[in-house]
């Protein structure tokens, strides 16, 4: 095997290993995620039940209502995402771990992409379960629904989640404590610009600005084109989450290497407490 | 009683150069310092100038007291800080530029043990384990091998590691370190906190580390008999400088002392365990 060929293999592995990680840490922590789980469905039906309350007629109340679900569940989706990257850092320092994963001989570039690779494969499972759960539920009928559509166009919107989630990550290598609270910050604010529940017209203009910038915003619009009336990927939706995802990566990659220095100069990169 | 087989050496590892070559090697910490004012900070040089070298197959013993900057020497060799000055080379290679290098040379047992605590010994070596490139036909033999040779029992493998002991734990640390076959072994306190018979379990395994392995080892401890029985050479760091780093022999015979704790007085004109104010501020970078 060549010098570049024994490097992939052995980053590839690398990559494995924190999949591997989460997958043990998901099964340590199952009656945890059941918990989350019933909860999230919980929680999503006092969303989609809104649409019961407004008096439509049937057709348009399984609209409303399929709307609302798609938001909600497009929404656990990618803060699952989100929330994965953001606390890359954090649960290491949480645990003590932090110094032997970074003194490992792993690349940053597959430590973020393994946890990004885990985060995707765990917030597929949870949102088609919470999708079908609440369908069933309240009685949600999706005739028309374009699932491959609406599928193609939220594994672009991964990708665009993981490059923002990178930038984000780096917020508690360089404050450990503050960082994590500013993470909420920009999570909490991208579920409000993005039209999670409502058309983001509704907003004042320059929230709708703001909205631009998020990719939540193309794969909502998207999927629900997808799921409610059938349609194909919309290259309208595909080409700005193609953009972020292009640029994104990068910047996060350059700004968590930027991040990871200013660590190493200043000590931080050790455990908390 | 079985031993592990030598480590497998990578092709990056020279054999016509020392193990460790620090030369000069400088780090300045800034941080509050209270007593000067609300948002007053200040310089704490953790490391000041230190120059020592390090051959391969050795074992030096690092002494100091908290604060010393025993561990900041660990943290600059293992990667995980950036120098202030001066520079550090493992195997020929510089710590610094070159860390990917570096880092499948070294591995560490430090004062914590660090898992994650929900998962089991079995788990937390194995994803461990993924980032050398190791992979699960690998480990499979690997783990259950190395786990017996540092005396886990094999039905606590899948028990989590929050239920076992401090000795244990630390016995999964040295485990961890070992499994990736590291030619520069890195211990900060490792027995540190550990009840007496866990500490000596863990001195004859180092023991045997160096009896079957072809690892170098650099051992930072406060612990002056433990220096004195495993190293060929000790060093006592102070405040940042490194005052000595000579055999005990040559060391007792320098300062006409009896003990490690003699000789520390003489060098530093202290006892052990006194501290001041600017060790303890110095203690939080260790």
């Amino acid at each position: 095997m060549t010098a570049i060929g024994a490097t992939m293999r052995n980053e590839l592995i690398g990559l494995g290993g924190f999949v591997e990680r989460n997958i043990y840490l998901t099964r340590r922590y199952i009656l945890w995620d059941i918990a989350f789980m019933v909860w999230t469905i919980a929680n999503t039906l006092t969303i989609v039940f809104i649409a019961r309350v407004e008096n439509l007629p049937k057709a348009k109340e399984n609209e409303l209502a399929t709307i609302l679900l798609v938001g909600a569940v497009i929404w656990a989706f990618l803060g699952i995402i989100f929330e994965f990257m953001t606390e890359t850092v954090a649960w290491e320092r949480w645990e003590g771990t932090i110094e032997y994963t970074f003194m490992a001989p792993v690349s940053r570039t597959m430590h973020l992409f393994g946890q990004g690779a885990y985060a995707v494969l765990y917030g597929l499972i949870r949102a088609t379960i919470l999708f079908f759960a609440v369908s069933a539920f309240i009685g949600i009928h999706t005739p028309n629904a374009n699932y491959l559509a609406a599928l193609g166009l939220l594994a672009i919107a991964s990708v665009s989640f993981i490059g923002v989630g990178m930038m984000t990550s780096v917020l508690p290598l360089i404050s450990p404590e503050k960082g994590a609270q500013l993470g909420f910050v920009a999570q909490g604010v991208m579920l409000v610009v993005s039209g999670v529940y409502y058309p983001v017209s509704v907003m004042p203009h320059w929230m709708q600005l703001i909205s631009k910038l998020s990719p939540a915003t193309y794969v909502l619009r998207g999927d629900r084109a997808s799921i409610v009336h059938g349609t194909g990927v919309a290259w309208a939706d595909a080409w700005p989450l193609l953009i972020i995802a292009v640029l994104s990566m990068p910047i996060g990659l350059a700004v968590f290497t930027i991040g990871e220095r200013h660590a190493k100069r200043h000590g931080k990169l050790k455990r908390s407490g | 009683m079985s031993t592990f087989a030598a480590p497998r050496l990578s092709t990056s590892v020279r054999r016509d150069v020392p193990a460790v070559e620090v030369d000069n090697l400088t780090k300045v910490f800034r941080r509050r310092d209270p007593k000067a004012g609300r948002f007053a900070r200040r310089a704490f040089p953790a490391l000041k100038e230190v120059t020592f070298t390090i051959e391969r197959g050795e074992c030096v013993a690092i002494l100091g007291q908290n604060g010393s900057g025993k561990s900041t020497l660990v943290r600059l060799l293992s990667t995980l800080l950036l120098e202030d000055g001066g520079s550090a080379r493992i195997f020929g290679h510089d710590a610094f530029k070159e860390a990917r290098r570096i880092r499948r040379l070294v591995n560490r047992v430090s004062v914590e043990a660090s898992f994650f605590k929900k998962m089991s010994a079995q788990e937390n070596l194995s994803y461990a384990a993924r980032f050398y490139g190791m992979t699960p036909s690998q480990t499979r033999t690997a783990i259950p091998e190395i786990l017996q040779r540092v005396g886990f029992p094999p039905d606590r493998r899948t028990e989590s590691m929050m239920n076992l002991s401090r000795g244990m734990q630390q016995k999964v640390a040295l485990a961890r370190a070992l499994l990736t076959s590291p030619v520069l072994l890195l211990l900060d306190e490792p027995t540190t906190g550990l009840d007496p018979r866990s500490k000596l379990e863990v001195q004859d395994f180092v023991r045997e580390v160096r009896a079957t392995h072809d690892a170098t080892i650099l051992l930072c401890t406060h612990d002056m008999a433990e220096a004195e029985a495993l190293a060929d050479r000790v060093g006592l760091l102070d405040r940042g400088e490194l005052l000595f780093l000579e055999p005990v022999a040559d060391v007792k015979r320098r300062f006409g002392v009896e003990t490690l704790e003699e000789a520390f007085f003489a060098a530093t004109g202290r006892t052990f365990e006194e501290e001041n104010h600017d060790d303890e501020l110095r203690e939080v970078f260790g």
